[in-house]
């Protein structure tokens, strides 16, 4: 009986004792400023070469070189309600040559055959853990020699009781595209000295090009080695959906610059499923179907099966299929007829299909990599093909530093 | 158009078939699930490569990428 008691009195010391615990928790919650939290680096390298030159109507090199930087820091704080808030400044440049671009003019004598994209963001979530639910504003600018954007979102997200969540997007881009036209279509005189850049023509002028999105998506865990999410985006784009340099020869020989529609629709849906297969294997798959207004209906399966060799190292293979229809508005180079009405003899319109396979690893041991603030090092490396015989390589590098 | 529809109404029915097949997953039974490399989203490292798909394809979206605005892309 005397056990018992003792037992009993123990119990409620404990409760008491966990009670108390909780008790001081919430009291002693302090709400914490912003504080860096990540820095994320990708550099990627990009090289492709090809024979289907928009700029000269569907002939011509496409060989092109990119290399793309992007810096992205990552502040979190909690406010006075324990509402997590994160803001994510971001920072892109990329640097590229096209071949291409050097035949705007159409001796293939135009100097601007480089070009260099900026592009900075800024994104500020706001989540409640308590309540599952989270809100967030995005504002976006891009500048590069023919095209600037601005770019706002706004989005919403809340977890389900059955470890689902909802999430929907909303965001909207106004671009301006720069009217530089094939040099047989400008003023004479607006090539000075055999070349173009913006001394010899200051003024372009613009078009405008909107597009507006809306995202929605439903993730959910199925069982503790499967989840799936399901993404729709709704997109409307209307403006100069062309560009202005891209050019289209007709059966009769003469040329134009190519004309689109201003408006245009788009539909994809996408579907992911990720399974933990045994305690090291882990299978990546998606699939999109996509249509649009335009006549082009797509379909993409990727898988990727990263393989965990450490708790801390992996490497991962993966493997791409895409393929297309073309636009209704499609045509090679001098088969267009001088009577339609929209025409272009831009490949990313025709109909094709695409191979991209590689493989990347990952490295992030919990200490950080020989003990520094480096958490994560991913490299990827993949192989591109067209069958419009456009082949491409892309190597990718990302640090995250904690 | 109306086969796209019932292809697109054709993956929103297997997804939630899919999706309603799931067993409840308590906190400690997730280590798997909260793994980095079982997220949902596409990588940071493949950023890039979204990227040039959605300027040599004429499809895009619905993988948290672009969809058409903020660049001379399709």
């Amino acid at each position: 009986m005397r056990k018992i008691c003792l037992t009993v009195v123990g119990m409620y010391f404990m409760l008491l004792h966990a009670f108390s615990q909780v008790t001081k928790d919430t009291a002693t919650f302090k709400p914490r400023k912003l504080q860096l939290d990540e820095v994320n680096l990708v550099s990627s390298y990009y090289t492709q070469q090809g024979d289907h030159s928009a700029i000269q109507g569907g002939i011509g090199s496409e060989k092109v070189t990119d290399l793309a930087n992007g810096l992205e820091l990552r502040w979190v704080g909690w406010d006075a309600h324990q509402r997590k808030n994160t803001l994510t400044a971001g920072l892109g440049i990329d640097i590229h040559t096209a071949a291409s671009q050097a035949y705007i003019s159409k001796t293939g004598a135009s100097q601007r055959t480089d070009g260099t994209r900026i592009y900075p963001s800024l994104d500020w979530t706001r989540e409640n853990e308590k309540k599952g639910t989270s809100f967030s504003l995005g504002a976006y600018y891009s500048n590069e020699f023919n095209y600037q954007s601005i770019g706002v979102s706004a989005g919403a997200t809340k977890k389900t009781k059955h470890n689902g969540e909802f999430g929907l997007k909303l965001s909207g881009y106004f671009d301006r595209v720069k009217l530089i036209f094939p040099s047989e279509f400008e003023p004479a005189g607006s090539y000075g000295g055999g070349g173009r850049d913006e001394e010899d023509h200051p003024d372009y002028g613009s078009s405008p090009r909107q597009t507006y999105t809306a995202s929605f998506s439903f993730s959910q865990v199925i069982n503790s080695r499967l989840q799936a999410s399901f993404l729709l985006d709704l997109v409307q784009q209307h403006g100069y959906l062309g560009l202005p340099f891209h050019r289209v020869y007709f059966t009769d020989g003469n040329d134009a610059v190519e004309n689109l529609p201003s408006n245009r629709f788009k539909l994809p849906v996408g579907l992911r499923l990720n399974y933990f297969l045994g305690d090291k294997v882990i299978l990546r798959s998606y699939y999109r179907y996509y249509q649009d207004s335009w006549g082009v209906r797509s379909h993409t399966a990727s898988l990727e099966v990263p393989v965990k060799l450490t708790p801390f190292f992996s490497v991962s293979p993966f493997y791409r299929f895409y393929t297309q229809t073309a636009a209704n508005y499609f045509a090679p180079y001098a088969q267009h007829a001088a009577t339609d009405t929209y025409y272009t003899s831009n490949y990313a319109l025709s109909a094709f299909s695409s191979n991209f396979f590689g493989a990347g690893i990952r490295l992030a041991p919990p200490k950080g990599i020989f003990g520094t603030h480096l958490s994560a090092l991913e490299l990827r490396y993949g192989h591109y093909t067209q069958t419009t015989d456009l082949v491409s390589d892309v190597i990718s590098l990302h640090l995250q530093f904690k | 158009m109306k086969k796209s529809i019932f292809l697109s109404g054709g993956i929103a029915v297997l997804a939630c078939m899919v999706m309603s097949a799931c067993t409840s997953v308590k906190e400690y039974q997730k280590s798997r699930i909260n793994d980095s490399e079982m997220s949902l989203s596409s990588r940071k490292v493949e950023k890039n490569e979204l990227n040039f798909q959605s300027y040599r394809e004429g499809a895009a979206g619905a993988n948290g990428g672009k969809t058409g605005g903020g660049c001379g892309c399709n």
